[in-house]
């Protein structure tokens, strides 16, 4: 029972590390103010991209690069269209999901080798293998946590980092300052565009870094739609955790574990149409976000930055 | 120097159209570099593109095709879009109208008389999509459930659930193991407009576009669809029963979405099968803003991304380029679309440093 339980666990950690770094990516996004939905497509094409580096330069490291590049870039777009062009940012977040899919589709079917027709799929490259760290990944339930990838054990350190940063230091607190009240941070001298644009990109390297995980360690090399919908499970997740980095990993760690369990039930002949235990996350998501809004209802507050998604212009005060 | 954007006595009519236009260029551009980095010639491309969408009667008829789904989501997401609820839901209440007209045909068949079916097929559709736009709108007219999640959410539920039946229960034995229903009978079959696959849901576009404008325009309901989205402490104040609206408008746009769910599978496939909607309820969401929100415009623009996506699949075919392309294409137009609605509601003005510096000192 015991060994089930930690070989379950430790799917449920490699099912969760992607959408564990797009969810800290995403609650650093939010707290400047700014919502983000196009996690979806800036994680699909740092999967294509993260893949096809890898794949050229045989390097795992380099296809991180590109993935980090990448989810900069994209967010740099969401930055500059929701910032300084004040754009409505759910339809600018929309469109980089569209795009990015669109993008990461064309990618997949033209970076390809010749041989392959210009198609990634199909082809396999580096990845980053499990490195099971001897004595302590004999342990009981905990030895879970280390059978993991490099990606997964730099979590470690990620999550209570930037649970340090973000309560613990001034740049963390100007942080959240932005995204609560833009205009008295901005009167406290904060640089509030500068905040945005800084933490918005700083969150979609993040992302692309969700991305990579999937394309170089979780399954390990390109399909068409990869990530299937874990970027808009990860803004479930942002809310689940209500925007603390802290309770990121266990939001991640309950969706990881619903599809941990989904591949036993179908290892042991489950009667159940596989269609419906597909459908469990998302409907455990509505589940948690009407939980969740009630629980605001009823205390007020779970933590949601005042000004999310509001633009902000100094000169109508 | 500086930059200060100044906000216009009101919106500006030129930039209103200007924009629209600039951004199909900007993205045609933009597209170009991309091709161009992919080692093809982006005109000879578009050429291709604008051939196979619109070089006959019959590749028009086809852009035609995927346009009508296209306006009937793009009209429904525009509709909840006024009120500024974000119903990214058109994909899963496109599929419930579609399984929802299918279970009519296929199950009631022997109940109704044939010459009825079709209709009863069509509303029941309009059925299905407006209850699962209906669920949503409940959560957040009660209890406040932020709806852009929970209408995407519900897509893939729709989505998988469509596939449950085509896999399962519903498949056609005789199928050679095809995921799909059995055939309609012909006389449940959506009419189609002389030779070509375009069928009759172009003039229901039509006429709900020419509704929907008197509808938003000239009526109360209208009015007050759009002072909530401008302004909800405004509404509250003015008496307007928020919760109210923000149910029957998204039982009206989930209808139009279940409505082109329907006339896919009664038009097109005549039979419920995988590939029922191919992304059309997020391509609707482009169209709506694209269009402005305004309903006869999302005629038009719905057949330009219909282009695109015809168009994609003929470069596909003829140079062997991912049909991706035209999606690429259809992402990119909003960015600039975007960016340049500043310039609608805001001015920009350029002040030189020296005459601006002491201006800026005084403080008011």
């Amino acid at each position: 029972m015991i060994a089930l339980i930690t070989s379950v666990l430790a799917i449920t950690l490699r099912a969760g590390t992607s959408l564990i770094y797009a969810t800290v990516g995403e609650i650093y996004t939010e707290r400047s103010g700014i919502l983000n939905l196009g996690l979806e497509g800036m994680m699909l094409l740092g999967a294509v991209t993260s893949f096809a580096t890898a794949y050229y330069t045989g390097s795992t490291w380099r296809g991180l690069l590109a993935a980090l590049a990448v989810g900069g870039l994209l967010a740099a777009l969401h930055a500059f269209i929701s910032v300084t062009m004040r754009a409505n940012q759910v339809v600018s977040g929309l469109s980089i999901t569209l795009f990015g899919s669109g993008l990461a589709s064309f990618l997949g079917q033209r970076l390809g080798p010749e041989s392959n027709n210009y198609y990634l799929v199909g082809m396999s490259g580096p990845r980053f293998s499990p490195l099971v760290i001897p004595g302590l990944s004999q342990l009981p339930i905990l030895g879970a946590l280390f059978e993991q990838d490099i990606l997964t054990y730099f979590l470690y350190i990620l999550l209570p980092l930037s649970w340090f940063y973000l309560y613990k230091t001034r740049n963390g607190l100007d942080l959240r300052a932005v995204g609560e009240n833009p205009q008295t941070a901005d009167a406290m001298g904060i640089n509030v565009v500068k905040t945005r644009y800084l933490y918005t990109i700083l969150g979609g390297m993040l992302v692309g870094l969700g991305g990579a995980h999937l394309s170089l360690a979780y399954t390990p090399g390109w399909t068409e739609n990869i990530t299937g919908g874990r970027g808009w499970i990860v803004i479930a997740l942002v809310i689940f955790a209500m925007w603390n980095p802290s309770r990121a990993a266990l939001g991640a760690i309950l969706f990881g574990g619903i599809n941990a369990v989904q591949f036993r039930l179908q290892a042991a002949g489950t009667t159940v149409p596989a269609e419906f235990l597909n459908m469990l996350p998302y409907l455990m998501t509505i589940f948690v976000l009407i939980v969740m809004t009630w629980w605001e209802a009823l205390s007020k507050r779970i933590g949601a930055p005042a000004a999310l998604g509001k633009s902000y212009m100094r000169e109508e005060k | 120097m500086r930059f200060v954007f100044e906000k216009r006595q009101s919106v500006s009519r030129q930039a209103l159209v200007l924009v629209p236009v600039g951004s199909f260029f900007v993205s045609l551009l933009l597209g170009a570099v991309l091709l161009l980095a992919s080692k093809v010639n982006p005109l000879t491309t578009y050429a291709a593109m604008a051939h196979g969408a619109f070089g006959s009667w019959y590749n028009f008829s086809e852009t035609l095709v995927k346009a009508i789904p296209l306006m009937l989501t793009g009209l429904g997401v525009s509709i909840a879009f006024r009120m500024r609820f974000w119903n990214i839901g058109a994909e899963g209440q496109l599929v419930w109208g579609g399984v929802a007209a299918a279970w009519v045909i296929i199950f009631l068949a022997d109940v109704i008389p044939p010459w009825l079916l079709l209709p009863v097929a069509l509303l029941l559709g309009v059925v299905g999509g407006a209850l699962w736009a209906g669920g949503p709108a409940v959560l957040k007219a009660t209890l406040g459930v932020d709806e852009t999640l929970t209408t995407l959410l519900l897509n893939y539920v729709a989505i998988l659930f469509s596939q449950y039946l085509y896999y399962g229960p519903w498949r056609d034995p005789e199928g050679y193991g095809f995921p799909g229903t059995v055939q309609f009978p012909q006389f449940a079959w959506l009419p189609r407009l002389g030779g070509t696959r375009a069928h009759v849901g172009l003039i229901f576009a039509i006429v709900a576009a020419a509704l929907l404008w008197f509808v938003l325009n000239r009526t109360r309901w209208g009015f007050e669809l759009k002072i909530i989205g401008e302004n909800q402490t405004a509404a509250r104040y003015l008496g307007i029963n928020i919760a109210r609206h923000i149910v029957w408008a998204m039982l009206l746009s989930g209808a139009l979405s279940g409505l082109a769910g329907a006339c896919e599978v009664t038009g097109i496939s005549r039979r419920l099968q995988q590939g029922l909607s191919l992304g059309y309820g997020y391509t609707a969401i482009i169209v709506a803003w694209l269009a402005q929100l305004n309903p006869i415009a999302v005629l038009f623009v719905a057949i330009l991304m219909g282009a695109l996506l015809v168009g994609g699949d003929q470069v596909q075919m003829m140079m062997g380029l991912p049909a991706s392309v035209g999606i690429v294409l259809q992402g990119m137009l909003l960015f600039p679309m975007l960016a340049g609605g500043l310039f609608t509601e805001y001015r920009l003005r350029i002040i030189r440093a020296e005459k601006a510096a002491p201006v800026a000192e005084v403080q008011p």
